[in-house]
């Protein structure tokens, strides 16, 4: 009976001591920070409409020199193209996507857009200020003009 | 031979007999009674008739089938219609139903026809919707072309955009396209809704026949 209650007390610290290590070590992906603190909103990016950001480098997706968050683009729709597919970028004076968006993976030539380039948010962003996320020391093979 | 002649000929006379008391005049109440009464009446019946349509002519009552409330209402929550900084809304019928009581009163009878095909089910699951969806954004959008987008401008008027205030591109394009003739459903597609698939190959085949249709 003693034995037991030895063995039962021995238990319980270890869980004790472990459970005070880890409340401890808990901490929130928010950083030291308590649950009733609201986070700081990160900054909004304006948009910068009106003109046009050149390329950094040379295989850069050109950056969308205007608002587009009101697009859809689903798996029914890409309001992207209503203006930048080709005819329509005609009348709607809008730059043509480029043709190489037009071959798919195995290299055969389309009559609309590769399935592959659908998203077109993946590459090409609106242009805004923003800054570096991380410090990086990248530089174009040739220097973009300014 | 005769019998169904003299049941339609009673049915006739009594028709008659019907007609002419109406039209005579009343020995039991006076002018003024008839007037006064009728004319209460017709108050009581004119405003509760236009009590019944506006009560028809709301949000809440727009979602009270599954149709728009699993759908159409569902896209819309959360659009520059349904939530922004002022809090002004454009809701249901005020895009869909025009404020006019002529056109107002056409687009109501219009909509029995959507009550049968409430009936009916033709757009009882998302499935079936979608499948339709195409033709029945197509007959909207033509509807608003038709009407050159009346229900837009009863808040949206070009004449009132100060354009100075807009973005570069809003404000080219607004310009050219008020130079060019155009309504707002020509550009604006799908802006509380979600658009179809097929979307902009049904609104070029809709502008082509329409250019023909217009000299």
């Amino acid at each position: 009976m003693r034995r037991w209650f030895a063995a039962g007390l021995a238990v319980a610290a270890v869980i004790g001591a472990t459970a005070i290590a880890a409340s401890q070590e808990v901490k929130s992906l928010r950083g030291d920070q308590a649950i009733t603190e609201v986070d700081k909103a990160p900054p909004v990016h304006q948009v910068r409409e009106g003109q046009r950001y050149e390329r950094a480098y040379r295989q850069q997706p050109p950056l969308i020199p205007h608002a587009i968050e009101k697009y859809e683009i689903d798996v029914k729709v890409n309001q992207c193209l209503r203006c930048h597919d080709w005819p329509q970028n005609v009348r709607e004076n809008a730059p043509k996507v480029s043709e190489t968006h037009y071959v798919d993976r195995q290299g055969v030539r389309l009559d609309k857009i590769a399935s592959t380039r659908w998203f077109c948010n993946q590459c090409h962003v609106p242009q805004a200020d923003a800054k570096p996320l991380v410090e990086n020391t990248f530089k174009p093979a040739s220097p973009a003009t300014r | 031979m005769s019998e169904p002649n003299n049941g339609s000929r009673g049915w006739i006379a009594r028709a008659c007999a019907v007609w002419r008391w109406f039209w005579s005049p009343s020995s039991r109440y006076a002018l003024g009674v008839l007037v006064v009464v009728g004319g209460a009446l017709g108050v009581i019946g004119w405003g509760s008739f236009n009590w019944a349509m506006e009560l028809t002519n709301t949000e809440t009552f727009c979602v009270t089938c599954h149709e728009m409330s699993a759908n159409v209402y569902r896209e819309y929550k959360g659009t520059i219609h349904d939530s922004n900084a002022s809090g002004v809304r454009a809701t249901c019928p005020d895009c869909h139903v025009p404020k006019e009581w002529v056109h107002k009163v056409a687009r109501k009878i219009q909509a029995t026809n959507e009550l049968w095909h409430h009936a009916l089910g033709s757009i009882d699951t998302r499935e079936k919707f979608e499948a339709k969806r195409l033709q029945l954004a197509t007959n909207v959008w033509r509807a608003m072309k038709s009407t050159d987008s009346r229900e837009c401008r009863n808040c949206h008027n070009f004449d009132s955009m100060d354009f100075t205030q807009q973005r570069s591109r809003a404000r080219n394009r607004h310009q050219q396209a008020a130079d060019e003739g155009k309504t707002c459903i020509d550009c604006h597609k799908g802006i509380a809704h979600k658009l179809p698939a097929g979307a902009f190959t049904a609104e070029r085949e809709l502008d082509e026949t329409w250019g023909a249709r217009k000299p």
